[in-house]
């Protein structure tokens, strides 16, 4: 269990102000002018030994994603731009660090501008965060009251201006590419890369898309030193993170712990328990409904990192844990996972938009039993034409918890089958496509 | 250049290059259906996959540069694969996917026969479906007169939608709703407004976009393809004449780089109806105030008893818009030898004569050559009406950035941006004199282009603005060494042939309005010449193809054949010699126009020496030798434009410009016998007023 000492986010529920009083009695900008004197290399350099991975979700290394941006001012301007459209099923930690926290936000966004010589941050807000957005837009005011940021941001003699924009609500905004051409104003579909947004962003500028909490992680790194922080977690999977457990737990919660943590304890220690005790389990979305679910037996020992989990199949994603008891009926849970992702899905290329309403007809029918055991095999590989083949990782994400599916309650699916076929019923009504 | 291995074939490629073109270079075919060589990558169909070694995900070749591509571990060439178990793999599970929700009706889609989707099921697809879902049902939308749609077909390719933004420039196609919703449609359900919007049927992979006049009309295998020219504008875009038996069935673009890229306008296209109704397809003879139909020798006879009894200072000529090179020919032959000097090829007033030199009546420039202009100042034109090709060819140009363009005449949309400078002369001669502004960017330039345009040349002081224009271009620098940016554009396809032959009055002769004024003339031959008036009192001998404005005020009528049903040469606004080709025959008892003369030459006693067409040729070639040399453009002398400019040519009218163009669809007989492109005027028309946002 993490040390109180150890947090980052220590405003998370909200308990204390979050306006620049109460931050900087917790600590926030305390310092920052002498953090950006230290000098862009030496930050990125700071931010690479942390071994901070992107907490969006792909878990790209932090201090090499900076990295990437052009080193030498050719005139252009450089952009940061700070992912807050967290519309991941599951996932709300984005949420209490905008709305609790939003000084080690802005703070942060300074700090990263500073580092890839990015004179200006956008901080792309989910359309339906209403109070979230107020109090980030309070916060920014009051940091530039402050003269936090602004022109000579903290005294630094370094310009930095921070705007806070609005998306509309579509789930694939959340992707990078998607969010700069919404932020440009146009329809929110991803982009293709190469050239990647380090090159070719925000308005063809080079640009860096960060999570917000990858971004709020960087001012107490800076302070408290890599070291620090690569010393919580184990190798290749430092730090702390915020956990969101939500599904059939006594006490569903955001909890912010160490990289690693036993996933038993992290349920049992913050959430109360799985209802009706851990025996109760049926599987567990490890990271936000993108990732493939993890069945009980494989539970008892899992680590909640990077590799713990990929060495299940699955993926730390945004580290939103959905528990699933055994009242699960679970091919319909996967169905309206599947639902949502045909409902979300952008429609520019071929497989995601094809597949998607395609898999969640199947799922569906799945559910009720209504299907062959042939088409199991057949759904599987319709996910396996999907990933890989599109655009951007929504196809993937999409792909992914219907693969988890089939992978561990094939028998499952089968039983139900089996069930519908035993109980004939009369030729069932077709529905007309919607 | 960049060493790239495909298929473990290594070759040598630019580093600009994408993956598929570099696969193409190498010999390997990848099947695409989002990707067009002249619209911008959108890497959605996701079609074009291949291995790129190293790289865990196949990648889409359309959108993936050489230069992006990384070496192997020792430094070896970066390695694709088109033809891998992944590749087949990811190939059949594109096809299946866009085959899901793609309604099985090939039996019944005019696409059928010349289909991608199709052709490319049969290559990359799987022989089975495993979809047991209902089909997805989109509603058909109404985008025009021209365009056909049937929604449930589309494939979301975005071809369509990149074509309307890019290249005609008007972005009224786009896709609304998301994932499989997701549907192509104007929105509100109006017509488009591109004259250019023809093309995206032939864009369209599938069968959801299609020709509505051509609806369920023929099957591609049925036709037979003729290559020919158009002469509906003075571009002359390369197309292809689809003939079933006699009748012409469609009319689509050929590539043709030096003139119309692979576009063409929707007159081109869609005047086909026209060639069916109102023509004349046998002499008439005026009795009273009746045509009664006659015989050729009746109708030959009146003329020639007309002729004979008239002097040759009474009798003249007039050549329309859509002639030949061979039948203006024949016409000036003939009247050389009737000594008759009136004669002109200019209906609508045009000084510009043969004697100023080639070089001031034609595009100078070239129409590929706008790509390598860095400036363009247009006079007296609106190219979207008069060479709608040649406008997307500008737009292009703007596109790419860095080309100032400014413009005197009438404000219009021209779908790109513009300075607007002035409405008339007192602009120009103020260009000219370095006084404007814009005088100073356009002498910055390295290649800049006058395009001067009928507007401004179509007028009483046509010849003084000509010299000021002229005057601009060399003060300006647009007319130097290795550059002549002097670029006439003309609105009429025979034009500059006409003016190559020297079909403008001889000595003492008559200009066309001066022939159709009342009282000028005894007897006056039209040869197709529709778009002007002539005054009551000559008898009018109009050979022609359509029952138009010639044809009502003609005293005898001999049936012409039209582009499509003779072989002939046309001379393009720049200079450039192309070759009709005939698809079909003229109906009834209609003839080609050049035998037309001949014979009513033998009937005036002063028969032509050429029994064929060929023999006409060798004439024509003997006379004009530059006319012989096919689909280039001969290099000009700039002293021309020199001289032009140094013409004092009396004083300047202060009146804005005005095109001669009110109408694009309806500019020649055969588009105003054409239902489509009335329907198209009429709806341009209703559109032309400003509508407020809803």
């Amino acid at each position: 269990m993490l040390a109180d000492k150890d947090r980052i986010f220590t405003n998370l529920y909200g308990f204390h102000d979050w306006g620049l009083e109460g931050a900087r009695a917790r600590g926030g900008w305390d310092g920052t002018k002498a953090i950006l004197a230290r000098g862009r290399d030496a930050i990125i350099n700071e931010m690479k030994a942390s071994g901070l991975r992107g907490r969006g979700g792909a878990g790209f290394p932090t201090g090499l994603k900076w990295s990437f941006m052009p080193k030498k001012a050719d005139g252009r301007p450089h952009y940061l731009v700070v992912n807050a459209d967290e519309s991941e099923p599951g996932t709300c930690k984005d949420r209490d660090i905008l709305r609790h926290d939003p000084h080690l936000l802005i703070e942060g966004c300074l700090i990263a501008g500073f580092a890839m010589g990015a004179e200006t941050a956008y901080i792309y807000v989910r359309g339906e965060f209403i109070r979230e957005r107020e109090h980030l837009q309070a916060a920014v005011d009051q940091a530039y009251a402050a003269g936090l940021i602004g022109k000579n941001a903290c005294g630094s003699g370094y310009d930095f201006d921070v705007y806070v924009h609005h998306g509309a609500g579509a789930y694939i905004c959340g992707e990078e590419t998607a969010l700069l051409e919404s932020l440009e104003g146009k329809k929110g579909q991803p982009r293709l890369k190469p050239p990647f947004p380090a090159n070719m962003g925000l308005y063809g500028y080079p640009t860096t898309v960060n999570n917000v909490e990858t971004i709020a992680s960087a001012p107490d790194i800076m302070r408290r030193g890599a070291a620090w922080f690569s010393s919580i977690g184990r190798p290749n999977n430092t730090g702390t993170k915020v956990y969101c457990i939500s599904g059939h737990v006594n006490k569903p919660c955001n909890v912010e712990d160490a990289l690693g943590i036993p996933l038993r304890e992290l349920i049992e220690t913050y959430a109360g328990g799985v209802r009706g005790g851990w025996d109760n389990l049926l599987a567990v979305i490890p990271g936000g409904s993108s990732m493939p679910l993890v069945p009980a037996e494989q539970c008892n020992e899992l680590k909640m990192d990077f590799d713990g989990l990929a060495a299940v199949k699955s993926a730390l994603g945004t580290a939103a844990v959905i528990v699933m008891d055994k009242s699960t009926d679970i091919v319909r849970a996967m169905a309206r996972i599947s639902y949502f992702y045909k409902h979300e899905s952008c429609g520019q290329c071929t497989p995601c938009r094809e597949g998607m309403g395609w898999m969640w007809r199947v799922l569906t029918r799945m559910a009720e039993g209504r299907a062959h055991k042939r088409e199991i095999d057949m759904l599987f590989d319709v996910t396996k034409q999907i990933e890989g083949h599109t655009i951007c990782a929504f196809g993937d994400g999409a792909a992914w918890p219907v693969q988890g599916l089939l992978r561990h309650f094939r028998p499952e699916i089968e039983r139900r089958i089996d069930e519908y076929a035993r109980n004939p019923h009369p030729e069932p009504i077709r529905e007309a496509a919607e | 250049m960049a060493k790239l291995i495909v298929d473990g074939k290594e070759i040598d490629v630019p580093p600009e290059y994408t993956l598929l073109q570099a696969c193409e270079a190498a010999g390997a075919e990848i099947p695409r259906f989002c990707f067009h060589e002249r619209l911008s990558i959108a890497g959605n169909c996701r079609m074009c996959l291949v291995e790129l070694v190293g790289s865990p995900k196949p990648v889409a070749s359309c959108a993936w540069g050489v230069r992006d591509c990384r070496p192997g571990p020792k430094g070896e060439p970066p390695q694709v694969r088109t033809r891998t178990p992944m590749v087949r793999k990811a190939h059949e599970g594109v096809m299946e996917f866009l085959l899901i929700n793609h309604p099985l009706d090939c039996p019944i889609c005019d696409q059928g026969g010349e289909c991608d989707l199709q052709d490319q099921t049969m290559a990359y697809g799987v022989d089975a479906s495993r979809f047991r879902e209902n089909k997805r049902a989109v509603e058909d939308k109404y985008i025009g007169a021209l365009v056909k749609t049937s929604m449930n077909r589309c494939i979301q390719c975005t071809r369509c939608v990149r074509f309307a933004t890019e290249v005609a420039g008007v972005p009224e196609l786009g896709a609304i709703n998301r994932g499989e919703d997701m549907e192509i449609t104007t929105y509100l359900e109006t017509a488009m407004t591109s004259e250019l919007q023809g093309n995206v049927v032939d864009l369209c992979p599938v069968g959801a976009l299609t020709s509505k006049p051509y609806a369920f009309a023929a099957r591609p295998w049925e036709l037979a393809k003729t290559e020919s020219v158009d002469v509906m504008d003075a571009l002359g875009s390369a197309i292809r004449v689809d003939t079933r038996g006699r009748e012409v069935m469609r009319i689509l673009p050929r590539v043709n780089e030096d003139v119309n890229e692979e576009w063409i306008s929707d007159k081109t296209r869609h005047v086909v109806d026209g060639l069916r109704t109102q023509r004349l397809d046998q002499p008439y003879l005026r009795e009273g105030t009746r045509l009664r139909p006659a015989s050729w020798s009746e109708a030959f006879a009146a003329i020639a008893a007309k002729v004979g009894a008239v002097p040759r200072q009474r009798i003249g000529a007039i050549a329309g818009d859509l002639a030949t090179v061979e039948e203006l020919f024949a016409l000036k032959d003939l009247m050389t030898r009737l000594e008759v000097k009136n004669i002109d090829c200019r209906q609508d007033g045009s000084p510009a004569l043969p004697a100023w030199g080639r070089a001031t009546y034609t595009f100078n420039a070239t129409v590929a050559g706008i790509e390598n202009a860095d400036a363009l100042l247009i006079v007296g034109s609106n190219p979207r009406r008069e060479s709608v090709v040649l406008n997307a060819r500008i737009r292009k140009r703007w596109r790419a950035g860095q080309f100032p363009i400014g413009l005197i005449g009438e404000q219009a949309d021209l779908t790109y941006a513009y300075e607007y400078l002035g409405a008339g002369p007192d602009t120009l001669a103020e260009i000219a004199s370095g006084r404007h502004p814009f005088a100073e960017r356009l002498k910055q330039a390295q290649h800049p282009i006058i395009l001067v345009g009928q507007a401004a040349l179509s007028r009483p002081d046509g010849k003084a603005i000509a010299a000021l224009a002229a005057r601009t271009a060399v003060e300006l620098g647009a007319v130097k060494e290795g550059w002549n940016g002097f670029s006439v554009l003309h609105t009429v396809a025979s034009r500059v042939g006409g003016l190559d032959l020297g079909l403008v009055p001889g000595e003492g002769g008559m200009a066309a309005p001066d022939m159709a004024a009342p009282g000028a003339l005894d007897v006056l031959f039209l040869l197709g010449a529709d778009e002007i008036d002539v005054a009551p009192g000559a008898f009018v001998v109009y050979i022609g193809t359509h029952g138009d404005r010639g044809a009502h005020r003609a005293d005898v009528i001999l049936p012409g054949a039209a582009y499509t049903e003779k072989t002939g040469l046309t001379v393009n606004t720049e200079g450039r010699v192309q070759l009709i080709n005939r698809a079909g025959f003229p109906p009834g008892n209609a003839r080609e126009d050049w035998a037309i003369l001949r014979a009513l030459s033998d009937q005036l006693g002063t028969r032509l020496p050429y029994d064929s067409l060929n023999q006409l040729r060798a004439a024509l070639f003997k006379a004009h030798p530059a006319l012989a040399r096919l689909d280039v453009v001969e290099p000009s002398d700039a002293g021309d434009i020199r001289r032009l400019a140094d013409l004092s040519a009396g004083a300047v009218d202060r009146a804005p410009f005005r095109s001669p163009i009110t109408d694009f669809y309806l500019t020649n007989p055969i588009a105003r016998a054409s239902a489509i492109m009335a329907e198209c005027s009429a709806l341009a028309r209703r559109a032309a007023p400003a509508i407020a946002a809803e």
